[in-house]
């Protein structure tokens, strides 16, 4: 499977990755290497099987929605690249 | 020395039958990495002055009276995406350097109750994606045997620190054989437990439906006792189980073999496997035949798509996980950003190495619109069926024996340049991540280079007290040589 530098591209757009033209390139090669390794998976009858998502075996972990102290705030809040007060600082989302 | 070499069961009755305390055990560990650390460089950080208050708390309470844990006075090392609060975190990425865990994971919460000591953390392949922790962000581990080799990965530096004599027990996690296949390479018990056994609160996420924590050691009873620690069920991590029974574990560990049925699945023994490798894991089999077990053959037919299954699923769950570090609440945030876009794309760029970037953009691929069926959801169907393979399989066997890793350590930059041939590192390890199972490699021999070979046993989930009878009546058998 061959694929394109604009899908790449497309790609690291989702993924919030900003790439070098190096590891465009470099990606697009060895994506489609991988690609064409996993398409073995479409000699495999899955017509008539489910999905597993899990394989815990824990069947639904449910509890009341009860709210709790947390005193952990700022040594979260202190993690932060920037913050103000109890804030994590972030550039500007809004335009205008 | 004193207590180097020595088991975690051995120097917790020595602490705490009063034959050497705490402290003089972490002394003599940290001296032990001080000395030979720089050669190895198993740690990405070492814990000296909170090991060594640790140790003096645990003698503190012995001279109290007070009942001490099941690890008393144990050195634990512990590998770098495991949250120990108030020490760096940084899964071996520039993306984390600095970020000081506000929390303790659950397994560190259990190990702290049975009084282990610390004495650091251990570096791995970035956010443990690789097979050789030569993705780290930071330095190379060298195997202990021989230092032009690699310990494997992703726990490389968990089983090079257990190898070295470093500490008798190293916490690991596994995905795709991340603690199974190092193990192997550096000549160390690795057990991955059954999926759920062990929470995962605390433990930086790859792939959640495939990571699980588990222990290094050196010997089988020591993976057990270290499980029965760190196993059980935590209402905040909701694929834990409540089924995990560390009593049982225990009570099963010293069962003889007699009519244990041992399946051979004739898909692990494929071309490929270094000779060495085949030779050493079949000889394995005829001590187990010795000790009375039964073998046959038996069939796992999805195994040859277990790679490629993996190779989507693990990524796509990766990129969905790493999402969360975008320069906002911790970690690196990219300066030059203008906008808050860049800001994500700058700082994830910038700070994630090669091959995380290179499986966040296969997930996200394998996850987009249009693509969604043809590759996750297609790969979870075939994980299914790998699945059922190893249900079907133990309705007529105990075990399942096979290679760990089907070569042993291999050089320095061997692999690096082709992330396929890297993968296959994992051939053999990857189908118990899948399907959720029980699995352990113990060292069987080693090659006539010097280099340590594992062989694997599988088993059931939850049937790790089966599976470590089994390999502690090996060990028995045929004891492992260790490192001066």
């Amino acid at each position: 499977m061959s694929l394109g530098l604009e899908d790449v591209r497309k790609i690291a757009k989702l993924a919030r990755l900003r790439l070098s033209s190096e590891e465009e390139s470099l990606y697009r090669e060895q994506m489609g290497k991988i690609l064409d390794s996993v398409a073995e998976l479409s000699r495999v009858d899955t017509s008539k099987v489910a999905p597993t998502t899990s394989v815990s075996g824990a069947s639904g972990a449910w509890r009341e929605d009860e709210a709790r102290a947390f005193s952990g705030a700022e040594k979260i809040l202190s993690l932060a690249p920037e913050r103000e007060g109890s804030y994590f600082k972030v550039r500007k989302v809004i335009e205008g | 020395m004193t207590t180097i070499g020595l088991s975690a069961g051995d120097i917790a009755a020595g602490v705490a039958g009063g034959k050497f305390s705490a402290e003089e055990a972490a002394r003599e560990h940290l001296a032990r990495v001080k000395e030979k650390d720089a050669r190895v460089r198993a740690f990405v950080s070492v814990l000296e002055e909170q090991a060594l208050a640790q140790a003096r708390a645990v003698d503190a309470k012995k001279k109290r009276g007070e009942k001490l844990g099941p690890l008393c006075g144990v050195p634990v090392a512990v590998k770098d995406n495991i949250l120990i609060e108030g020490v760096e975190t940084t899964c071996s990425s520039k993306i984390l350097k600095g970020y000081v865990a506000p929390y303790d994971a659950d397994v560190i919460e259990r190990l702290r109750k049975a009084d282990a000591v610390f004495i650091g953390k251990t570096n791995l392949d970035e956010f443990a994606m690789g097979s050789s922790t030569e993705n780290s962000a930071f330095f190379k581990t060298a195997n202990p045997w021989n230092p032009d080799y690699v310990p494997g990965g992703s726990s490389g530096g968990s089983a090079a620190a257990v190898a070295a004599g470093f500490c008798p027990l190293a916490l690991g996690s596994d995905t795709g054989g991340s603690i199974r296949q190092p193990a192997a390479l550096c000549g160390a018990v690795g057990l991955k437990p059954t999926y759920g056994a062990v929470s995962r609160r605390g433990l930086i996420a790859f792939a959640s439906s495939l990571d699980q924590i588990g222990p290094i050691t050196r010997t089988s009873a020591d993976a057990a006792l270290a499980l029965c620690v760190i196993g059980g069920h935590d209402p905040l991590d909701s694929t834990s189980s409540p089924e995990f029974a560390p009593g049982k574990i225990l009570d099963e560990l010293s069962q003889n073999l007699a009519g244990l049925r041992i399946g051979i699945p004739k898909e692990y023994f494929i071309k490929g496997i270094d000779p060495e490798v085949e030779a050493a894991v079949r000889a394995a089999l005829k001590v187990f035949e010795k000790l009375g077990a039964k073998a046959s053959e038996v069939s796992l037919p999805h195994t040859p798509y277990a790679i490629s299954t993996y190779y989507l699923i693990a990524p796509s769950e990766a990129s969905s996980n790493l999402a969360r570090f975008d320069g906002i609440r911790y970690g690196r945030r990219a300066q030059e950003a203008a906008t808050l876009e860049e800001v994500y794309e700058r700082s994830r760029g910038e700070g994630f190495g090669p091959e995380v970037k290179r499986r966040i953009m296969l997930g996200t691929y394998a996850l987009s619109s249009g693509y969604y069926d043809a590759y996750y959801a297609k790969a979870q169907r075939v994980r299914t069926l790998i699945k059922k393979d190893f249900e079907e399989a133990f309705a007529s066997v105990d075990l399942l024996l096979t290679p760990t890793a089907p070569s042993p350590a291999f050089k320095f930059g061997e692999k690096t340049k082709d992330p396929l041939s890297m993968y296959l590192s994992d051939v053999f390890t990857i189908p118990s991540n899948l399907a959720g199972n029980a699995a352990v490699s113990v060292p069987c021999g080693l090659t006539r280079a010097g280099l340590p070979i594992g062989v694997q046993l599988i088993a059931d989930r939850f049937a790790e007290g089966r599976l470590l009878a089994a390999a502690a009546a090996f060990e028995r058998e045929r004891p492992f040589p260790r490192l001066n």
